[in-house]
């Protein structure tokens, strides 16, 4: 049997959501056939319009021919019914991140899909492993951490549990290769590596702020100016969302034990306040329409 | 805004041949006195007195309780080891200090192109607080086998945008360098976070090398 993924059936679970819908398109634009699965009609028939202005925009910057539009929107299949998934020769899931919820899907994937099928995980905070405990053959369980937003990022973090079989690995590693993604290779750990170093490096500026070393805006332009990054930290966090910066804590306190992962009480002073960052109009900064102000 | 500067060996902002050191004028012409090593005097007829700071804090050159230490300040522009430095000036102020001594520092930076952003006196300002954790983090990951080098970089700079990776930039400043700030730091703050970590502390035992 091989485990080359073929351009028919890539399975993509919670494709009604954010990472899910960027998923299906990365593998439709490659030329794979996808089956959208979510658990109800009304989230999958959101991702319709925005997949279709998505590349309706492709078309408009020349990107794409109308064709190749309607060839690629016609490559999406979207469902409710789990049992479509059963000939994909991949599945993806990225469904809510909470490990029992993506255990049973898992165990449900095992009970339909064919022997071959591969399991990809989109995890951000848990183990491949033990959602890999959650079917009979997690040597066919793979990590692979789509960045927001998938279908423009190009990094995938690739990480094998520690079951994970080494051909497996390599199909699914090359598979995101043929979707024109950049994998990287990580082991099972807590936030792989992007959100590993993010999360309290993140929490460190905050903890900046509360401590009185200088106000966000300051701090923000030390770091763009001195290193050359796009967006400071209290910049990024406004925009991911404080209320998702105190979920990615929860997440890794308790299994790190760092220091620099625990919440900071401003943090939490902040989201109770409901500040939450741009999607409430203020956070470290306050929001107009789009424009910022320095909080 | 006019400055003197009185010099005592090699500055870390201003290395030899900066424009900025030919831009100081007489002590007696300045409204700004700078001090880059040497050791600093008070003097309430300046706008302004700047102490270069490195690892220290300013509160090692002033007493910041003094009156007389109102208008003093501390600066440092931020260099990754001995790469050149960077456009950005932590400008360190006590709790007391004199807006128009900020405003005047402020000032005479700007006038040569640099960006200023203003902190308090606590260790590591603003950069080397944040950013020395992360380092330290992204190369234990490295011993514990989470990644590759290449890869933790490429990580960075594909999914953050980052110009650059936590361990070609620490290579790059060195790690002795990076010993040394982390050295400072974890005497004064004494968390694990700061602890230099194995491969700075053998790069330093090396000599550096
Ligand atoms: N949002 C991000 O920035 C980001 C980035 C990288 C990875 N992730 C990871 O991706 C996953 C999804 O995150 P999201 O932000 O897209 O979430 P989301 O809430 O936008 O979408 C989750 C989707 O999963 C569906 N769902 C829930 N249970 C299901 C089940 N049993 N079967 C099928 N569908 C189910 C929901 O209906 C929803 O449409 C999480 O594991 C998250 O950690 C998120």
């Amino acid at each position: 049997m091989s485990d080359a993924i073929k351009t028919v059936g890539v399975g993509v679970c919670g494709a009604g959501g954010t990472m899910g819908a960027g998923i299906a398109i990365v593998a439709a634009r490659a030329g794979y056939k996808v089956v959208c699965y979510d658990t109800a009609e009304a989230p999958l028939s959101r991702t319709v319009k925005q997949t279709e202005a998505f590349f309706q925009k492709s078309v408009e910057r020349g990107k794409m021919s109308e064709a190749d539009r309607d060839a690629v929107l016609a490559r999406f299949e979207r469902t409710t019914d789990l049992g479509r998934l059963a000939p994909c020769d991949l599945v993806i899931e990225a469904v809510f991140e909470d490990l029992s919820v993506k255990r049973k899907l898992i165990g449900e994937l095992d009970a339909v899909c064919s022997d071959h099928t591969i399991f990809g995980s989109n995890t951000s905070t848990l183990s491949i492993t033990e959602i890999a405990s959650g079917c009979k053959r997690p040597e066919r369980v793979v990590g692979m951490h789509f960045c927001l937003p998938a279908q423009l990022m190009k990094l995938v973090e690739m990480s094998p549990g520690l079951l994970t079989s080494d051909q497996v690995f390599k199909a699914a590693w090359d598979w995101t290769v043929t979707c024109g993604q950049k994998p990287v290779r990580t082991q099972d750990k807590p936030g792989f590596i992007l959100n590993a170093l993010l999360v309290p490096f993140n929490n460190d500026a905050i903890r900046a702020v509360e401590a009185g070393v200088a106000d966000a805006a300051s701090i923000d332009t030390a770091i763009k100016v001195g290193l050359g990054y796009k967006m400071g930290p209290l910049e990024l966090i406004d925009l991911v969302g404080l209320d998702t910066q105190v979920r990615l804590c929860e997440a890794f306190y308790p299994i790190t034990l760092d220091p620099r992962a625990a919440c900071p009480p401003l943090l939490r002073r902040m989201v109770a306040a409901g500040l939450l960052g741009r999607k409430s109009g203020r956070g470290f900064y306050t929001y107009d329409g789009n424009a910022m102000f320095g909080a | 805004m006019r400055y003197f500067i009185e010099q005592k060996g090699e500055s870390r902002s201003f290395p030899r041949g900066d424009a900025f050191l030919a831009g100081a004028c007489a002590a007696a012409d300045a409204e700004v006195a700078i001090y880059l090593g040497a050791p600093v005097v008070a003097d309430a007829g300046k706008a302004a007195v700047l102490v270069e700071l490195t690892t220290e804090c300013l509160a090692e050159h002033a007493d910041e309780a003094a009156a007389e230490s109102r208008n003093i300040l501390g600066f440092a522009r931020y260099r990754n080891g001995e790469l050149p430095p960077s456009n950005v000036v932590e400008l360190v102020r006590f709790p007391g200090s004199d807006a128009r001594a900020i405003d005047a520092a402020k000032a005479v930076f700007e006038a040569a192109g640099l960006t200023v952003v203003v902190c308090a006196d606590q260790p590591g300002r603003i950069l080397d607080r944040l950013l020395r954790p992360k380092y330290n983090a992204a190369l234990r990951f490295l011993d514990e086998g989470l990644a590759s080098a290449e890869d933790m970089d490429k990580t960075c700079k594909l999914g953050l945008g980052y110009p650059d990776g936590p361990i070609e930039r620490i290579l790059r400043g060195g790690l002795s360098h990076h010993y040394d700030v982390t050295q400072a730091l974890f005497e004064t703050y004494g968390t694990p976070a700061y602890a230099p970590p194995r491969r700075a502390l053998a790069a330093a035992r090396r000599g550096g090398r």
